[in-house]
């Protein structure tokens, strides 16, 4: 039985097996590079996708569970043209190395900034508490995020 | 052609331009053919260089991008010695079919080898030197009166040649000139500038093809079934206890290896779960707790002295004073984000790779080894992974897909899950480190005398040895031979490439003195054992290991005499270039020159303090020295790093915001093995597997504010920068807990209960 997503805008249609996780589809059905299989045990961050404002780990999200969900993936964001402004501050900072880890990063901090756009640093640290960058390229990402903080987020 | 067309038609190389400026055209067509290139060094100026039809330019490397900058710096380098905006090069790197044979993307090797007078920066130079040849001759006019600007060779009074005139679409034919000159930095436009990472851009945006991307068509996903416990060998694997399950297509046995192959991604892990399998026991593992007293015991060794002097016990026995300790570092693990993968097709006798591996040509041999075929008949291409580290589990994987495809005659995509990966890597390897030094009645070390032991099994699979990690190992093939050796022979000539002997010593071998020190009398001493777990460089490999025990006996010593840290090493350093980034590192810290550890501390609560350490990379590829501020929680045992600076000179420096990205980068990841990362193991297996039982520093963590300083050194050879940092932070942070608690932490990683143990041992 054909599950329907809407994954950036686009609807789909996919016929799996319903306990398949919705990063499987993501990645291999759709083809999408943005989210990634980091641990498939919900501990890295790097299969976030945002579904209904929150961030969703993608590697532990049944597809039984996202009929008819809305599924905002990190190229879903921005693009290369007009990268949204948390990307653009991503940019500026040149907070990344390998960027692997980026669809945690980047999708956790923007929900959380979406949600109280003054949040504190403990606040934000709170939030990217289970969130893992291993390059190390956490001090720049920070910077970023603030940067988007004051330059960027729409309140 | 959308990029998934994009993708399914290319067969050669995923060539991923972007061409900066615009950034539109994400992936470019397939390059221009290069000319021949035959192994190691290749001598044809075509197999690094070509300038098509409009005048770009096409660069060939074997050193490829891990996620450190060297794509873009690479491409700094190219457009820099050929006189090109950067938009107009384009750079292939890592692939057996079409570029050079650089071995392997390590050991801050890359900017040795290609920034300096030879690899591509001696390919840029010649190529330069040889269109200025030609527009000399088509113009009648000396090379010497020419110059060139965004391609265009002008002067003499005659018209201007553009590259495209004088080659385009042509080959040089020509033979590297060693003679042929690079710029001087001081000319420099592009490279020594912090050029924005060209490949950022696609990354935030979700649009960067990594390997874990790459879609072939009549792709299957493989997964492998490692065995439970180490040393268990296979007994049975019963295929029909999966072959009813969905999107089932084989079960591939070769010895000990074991894979199953389905139509999707998540079928093949539900088959890997449920096929029946029966496994051996293992060969038991010693228990972690006593683990250092059983490696000091263990036989037999391979033993290596870096320095004897043979006076050592002489002057030990004559010194005023004596401080010794021991020093015990854990494994470390890679600990790769993203798990391994790769891609393989292996059909009619010829195969392909899609491979994040850091050694294209290496790889291509020994998958061959594994897959019976000749290394000309395989292909590798590489494709970036996430961060490595070092000899994570790309090969590996590589060798995991190419199996499983052999078998399945179809291409095979492979990524390993997170316990796969953890439990089966090429760890940075534990030591143990007795240190005992010597020092006079003036306070000057007299002796200095180290003794070690650290264990190993496999390692970079190399250009022969398959057996070296996991997969090769499991399907037939033998790890590289541990050969036992002692007594050590006496060395003939300097070697610290791993840094075993300290900064202090003069480093006398052979006759000559190859140290940063001033200290005489030095004996360093190894002991290398076999390890029950596979072993391989992950980021300073050994280096930091060995400059944790150094630069803290350092700090004891300085201590016991009632020293500066810093002054005290200063004194005894001979180098001038360690001395000064140490000077620079306390003078930006502004370090308070006082002895360790502080007066008057209170034993409870937070108490913070300040250590410094340093070291030359390698005895010759990079200077660094790092000061840490800490607080440390003397209730909870907790350690946070409130402030880091660092004093780096890798000689001229290629892009300053690359450097500080690595700088910063190397010590974050330092301070995360140095508090926190540990592999573990219990009686059969490893049992440290995921993120809850490795534990590194996480994003929201309490971070601590790091500062560098970059010594541009223009007038000396480009060193490596990548691994430089990393190497010296357990040290600078054990130096701080003490300084800040009088409490001396001698194993790594740092965690609470150790530093609650040493809080308590303290005097």
């Amino acid at each position: 039985m054909p599950i329907s997503i809407t994954v950036n805008g686009q609807k789909h249609s996919v016929d799996v097996d319903p306990t398949t996780p919705l990063l499987y589809v993501l990645s291999d059905d759709l083809a999408l590079n943005g989210p990634k299989f980091g641990c498939g045990l919900g501990q890295c961050g790097c299969c976030t996708v945002i579904v209904k404002g929150a961030p969703v780990r993608s590697c532990v999200t049944p597809m039984s569970t996202m009929a008819g969900a809305e599924i905002t993936t990190l190229e879903g964001l921005g693009t290369l043209e007009k990268p949204h402004p948390i990307q653009k501050a991503f940019i500026d900072e040149q907070a990344v190395q390998c960027g692997f880890c980026l669809s945690g990063v980047i999708l956790t901090a923007k929900i959380a900034l979406d949600r109280n756009p003054k949040a504190t640093g403990a606040q934000l640290q709170q939030a990217l508490a289970n969130v893992l960058c291993r390059c190390g390229a956490h001090t720049r990402m920070m910077k970023a995020i603030k940067r988007y903080q004051q330059e960027g987020v729409r309140a | 052609m959308n990029r998934r067309d994009f993708l399914r038609k290319s067969s050669g190389a995923l060539a991923v331009a972007f061409a900066s400026g615009s950034m539109r055209e994400l992936f470019a067509q397939g390059p221009p053919q290069p000319g021949r290139f035959d192994g190691p060094g290749t001598p044809q100026l075509d197999a690094w260089i070509a300038i098509d039809a409009a005048g770009n330019v096409t660069a060939y490397t074997g050193k490829v991008e891990l996620g450190h900058g060297l794509y873009t710096s690479q491409t700094q380098l190219v457009a820099e010695e050929l006189c090109v905006p950067l938009a107009r090069v384009k750079l292939i790197q890592g692939d057996t079919a079409i570029a050079p044979d650089q071995g392997t993307t390590s050991g801050s090797q890359s900017h040795p080898v290609n920034f300096n007078e030879g690899g591509l920066a001696l390919a840029c130079a010649t190529a330069r030197d040889a269109l200025l040849q030609m527009a000399a001759q088509r113009m009648g006019v000396p090379a010497s009166i020419l110059r060139v600007d965004d391609g265009i060779v002008s002067g003499g009074g005659r018209a201007s040649l553009t590259y495209a005139e004088l080659l385009g679409g042509k080959k040089f034919d020509v033979t590297l000139n060693p003679n042929a000159k690079r710029k001087p930095a001081s000319a420099w436009k592009i490279l020594g500038t912090p050029v924005a990472r060209l490949d950022i851009p696609a990354m935030v945006t979700g649009q960067f093809p990594f390997v874990h991307n790459v879609r072939v068509p009549g792709m299957l996903h493989g997964r492998v079934v490692r065995p439970p416990d180490v040393g268990a060998t296979l007994v049975s694997a019963d295929e029909r206890s999966v072959s009813g399950m969905p999107g089932f297509v084989k079960v591939v046995v070769k010895k000990n290896f074991v894979g199953v192959v389905a139509e999707k991604p998540w079928q093949a892990m539900q088959i890997a779960n449920a096929l029946k399998v029966q496994w051996s026991k293992g060969t038991g593992l010693p228990p972690q707790r006593e683990f250092y007293d059983y490696l000091r015991q263990q036989k037999p060794t391979r033993d290596s002295f870096v320095v004897n002097s043979k006076d050592v016990d002489d002057k030990l026995a004559k010194a005023a004073k004596v401080i010794t300790a021991t020093y015990k570092h854990a494994y470390n693990m890679h600990g790769s984000i993203g798990t391994s993968c790769a891609v393989a097709d292996v059909q009619n006798g010829k195969a392909t790779i899609w491979s994040p591996t850091q050694s294209v040509y290496p790889t291509r041999n020994t998958a061959a080894m594994l897959l019976g075929m000749k290394p000309e008949d395989v292909h590798v291409i590489f494709t970036m992974g996430a961060g490595c580290y070092g000899l994570n589990g790309a090969d590996t994987v590589s060798f995991d897909a190419a199996l499983m495809s052999q078998a399945a005659g179809r291409p095979v995509r492979v990524q390993l899950s997170r316990k796969d990966e953890m439990a089966w890597e090429n760890y940075g390897t534990t030591y143990l480190i007795d240190q005992r030094v010597g020092v006079d009645a003036d306070g000057v070390i007299v002796a200095w005398d180290y003794e070690a032991w650290t264990p190993g099994l496999g390692g970079r699979p190399g250009y022969n040895n398959p057996g070296n990690v996991i997969t090769g190992f499991l399907a037939g093939f033998e790890p590289q031979p541990f050969t036992p050796r002692s007594p050590a022979p006496d060395p003939t000539n300097y070697a610290n490439n791993l840094n075993i002997a300290p900064s202090y010593v003069v480093g006398n071998a052979g006759g000559r003195r190859g140290g940063t020190g001033r200290i005489a009398s030095e004996r360093v001493l190894t002991h290398n054992v076999r390890s029950h777990f596979w072993t391989g460089p992950l980021r300073s490999p050994e280096r930091l290991q060995n400059s944790f025990a150094h630069e803290s006996i350092m700090d004891e010593v300085a201590s016991a005499l009632g020293a500066d840290p810093v002054a005290f090493r200063l004194k005894h350093l001979s180098d001038p270039r360690l001395a000064a980034v140490v000077a620079k590192a306390a003078e930006a810290a502004k370090w308070d020159a006082r002895p360790s550890p502080k007066k008057a501390i209170r034993k409870t609560g937070v108490a913070t303090g300040r250590g410094i350490s340093c070291v030359l990379y390698e005895g010759n590829n990079g200077y660094c020295a790092l000061v840490a501020e800490v607080d440390v929680d003397q209730d909870s045992g907790r350690v946070t790093v409130k402030r880091f600076v660092a004093a780096q000179d890798c000689g001229p420096i290629s892009n300053p915001d690359g450097l500080k990205n690595q700088v910063e980068g190397g010590i974050l990841q330092g301070m995360s093995r140095a508090i926190g990362e540990e592999v573990t193991w219990d009686a059969s297996k490893i049992t440290s597997i995921d993120w809850r039982t490795y534990r590194p520093v996480y994003l929201g963590a309490d971070l601590p504010v790091i500062e560098s300083v970059l010594i541009n050194t223009t007038n000396a050879p480009a060193n490596g920068a990548g691994e430089t940092a990393i190497t010296i932070v357990a040290g600078a942070i054990g130096n701080a807990i003490f300084d800040a608690t009088g409490a001396r932490i001698r194993e790594a990683p740092f965690t609470p209960e150790r530093v609650k143990a040493a809080l308590v041992g303290r005097s």
